[in-house]
């Protein structure tokens, strides 16, 4: 698979390490009430779908950036790469 | 009918003209007791028990496509009991006790061969892991031995002893492991449960489960609505998609393992080799050919297929075990959809829809599990409650703590 970085542009999946559904960005607050009610599905639940599938790669043998891959998981097709940082920010996530 | 040899002679004689199908083509009912979703070995090991040991009637497996079409024809035949854990090495040596006597259980020729499996070891830090390991095998009544590097030469003497970074120290081996031909487990237990009236019913995929207060009804197919008391789930790397027809959320991902043929070699290896150093492991089949395979790839994939770069991982491997391999030429390789769980180990539990049964999560080590998975999800499907050897595969271990984690790894499916 080749993984179209949005700023290094094309390099192989090889050169990334998988973490799993992009979901993970939402991470629970873990001061909050009810924190361990959320990080349990959090932790171990997951959609798994068959089909477009939304996921984190870390470029380790790159710029070590994350990534939010869109791939479809019965093709192996990737349709859209972005950067997770601008991801985790559209979302909400991040200062 | 009843094969034997004589039959055979008998058949031999009169040109092959009375062999039958070795279990019926039945249309579905509309209702059934029991409904076993997956019609791998899994599900077809369950219905055959539902109906010999637990003395059940009017059952079905559902098959969307063929039956041992899935992962029981995709794996690389192995069957071991070398688990570490308590809530796994019980489970797996009964396991192992089941493959000892199956084909006279089901009188089905599943070639089940005791050739042994060493698993490798190159440090010193490893030995003291194996030993651990036997010793915890023994205590559960299976059977392990601690190899030095002159015994293992002496059983395998290509393989890379001196290699300078991964030198062999020695193994862990099991003798009672080995290999049993995999479809003809698949077969043996559709021909046993056929027999004792169990309907198998292919080309007929689950489409929606039909779930009225809390209780389950039935499941839609692409043939009708069949009703059923209780439904079991057992289809493997489609868990997550079923049982969300159930509305539920599984602890699992679903990932692409890899394996490999390569053309017919005369008698090499006799047992089964794992490599210490690298994910590899290698048997020789009865026609010759090396089925070996390694890591899966890593990402979540249902395409039954993976990509190149685990394919070199395989081969490097291959290489850096018996440098002899790199003369073979490849024949064959294919890919099946592995149901990673959390932990590394499988589900066996009722869910909280009353009916509904779960039985998944093998990761890419449910070959071996065969037997022993369908005789106590029988087991719970009949008695609403665990087997003995299965108490610890809950649903709810992940919430209370009670990981069942061999590897040590986490909650990181692909690194199981």
């Amino acid at each position: 698979m080749i993984i179209n970085h949005p700023l290094l542009g094309p390099r192989d999946a090889q050169e990334f390490i998988y973490l799993g559904d992009a979901a993970l960005i939402h991470r629970p607050d873990g001061m909050a009430e009810g924190a361990l009610e959320r990080f349990i599905p959090y932790t171990y639940l997951r959609d798994n779908p068959a089909g477009s599938h939304r996921e984190l790669w870390y470029h380790e043998q790159g710029d070590r950036s994350w990534l939010v891959v869109t791939r479809n998981t019965t093709t192996h097709e990737i349709t859209a790469v972005e950067m997770a940082r601008d991801v985790a920010r559209k979302e909400g996530r991040s200062k | 009918m009843r094969y034997s040899g004589f039959k055979v002679i008998a058949e031999a004689l009169t040109g092959h003209k009375g062999w039958k199908p070795a279990w019926r083509d039945p249309a579905p009912q509309a209702a059934y007791d029991y409904i076993i979703v997956g019609g791998g070995g899994h599900g077809l090991a369950t219905a055959y028990y539902l109906a010999k040991e637990f003395q059940q009637a009017r059952i079905a497996v559902l098959e969307k496509g063929w039956i041992g079409g899935g992962n029981v024809g995709r794996n690389t035949t192995i069957v071991r009991s070398n688990y570490l854990l308590d809530g796994n090495e019980p489970f797996y040596e009964f396991s192992m006790k089941l493959w000892e006597g199956l084909e006279q259980d089901f009188n089905y020729n599943a070639m089940v061969s005791q050739r042994g499996i060493i698993n490798l070891f190159h440090t010193d830090a490893q030995r003291d892991a194996a030993t651990r390991r036997g010793n915890a095998m023994i205590m559960h009544g299976a059977d392990a031995e601690l190899l030095n590097k002159e015994q293992v030469r002496s059983l395998y003497p290509f393989l890379n002893f001196e290699n300078a970074r991964f030198p062999i120290k020695g193994a862990l081996m099991q003798r009672r492991g080995g290999t049993v031909r995999h479809d003809a487990v698949a077969w043996g237990y559709a021909r046993g449960a056929d027999n004792r009236g169990v309907d198998i019913i292919q080309n007929c995929d689950v489409t929606g489960m039909r779930i009225e207060n809390g209780r389950v009804l039935g499941v839609e197919t692409s043939r009708g609505f069949i009703g059923a008391k209780k439904v079991g789930v057992a289809v493997a790397g489609s868990s997550s998609r079923v049982m969300a027809h159930a509305g539920m959320r599984l602890p699992m991902e679903s990932h692409v393992l890899q394996a490999f043929v390569s053309e017919g070699l005369k008698p090499l290896i006799d047992g089964v080799i794992t490599y210490g150093a690298g994910h590899f492991y290698v048997s020789q089949s009865d026609k010759g050919g090396l089925v070996f395979g390694g890591d899966i790839d890593g990402y979540n994939s249902y395409a039954q297929r993976g990509n190149l770069p685990v394919v070199e991982d395989v081969a490097e491997g291959g290489m850096s075990l018996m440098p002899m391999i790199g003369r073979a030429r490849l024949l064959r390789m294919w890919g099946g959809i592995m149901d990673m769980s959390m932990d590394g180990s499988p589900i066996i539990d009722k869910t909280d829809i009353e009916g509904l049964y779960f039985n998944g999560g093998w990761c890419y080590g449910g070959f071996k599990a065969t037997p022993a998975s369908g005789w106590v999800f029988a087991h719970l499907l009949a008695k609403d409650t665990p087997h003995s050897t299965a108490t610890a595969y809950r649903f709810d271990r992940f919430a209370k703590g009670l990981m069942i984690d061999e590897k040590g790894q986490g909650a990181q499916p692909n690194l199981h």
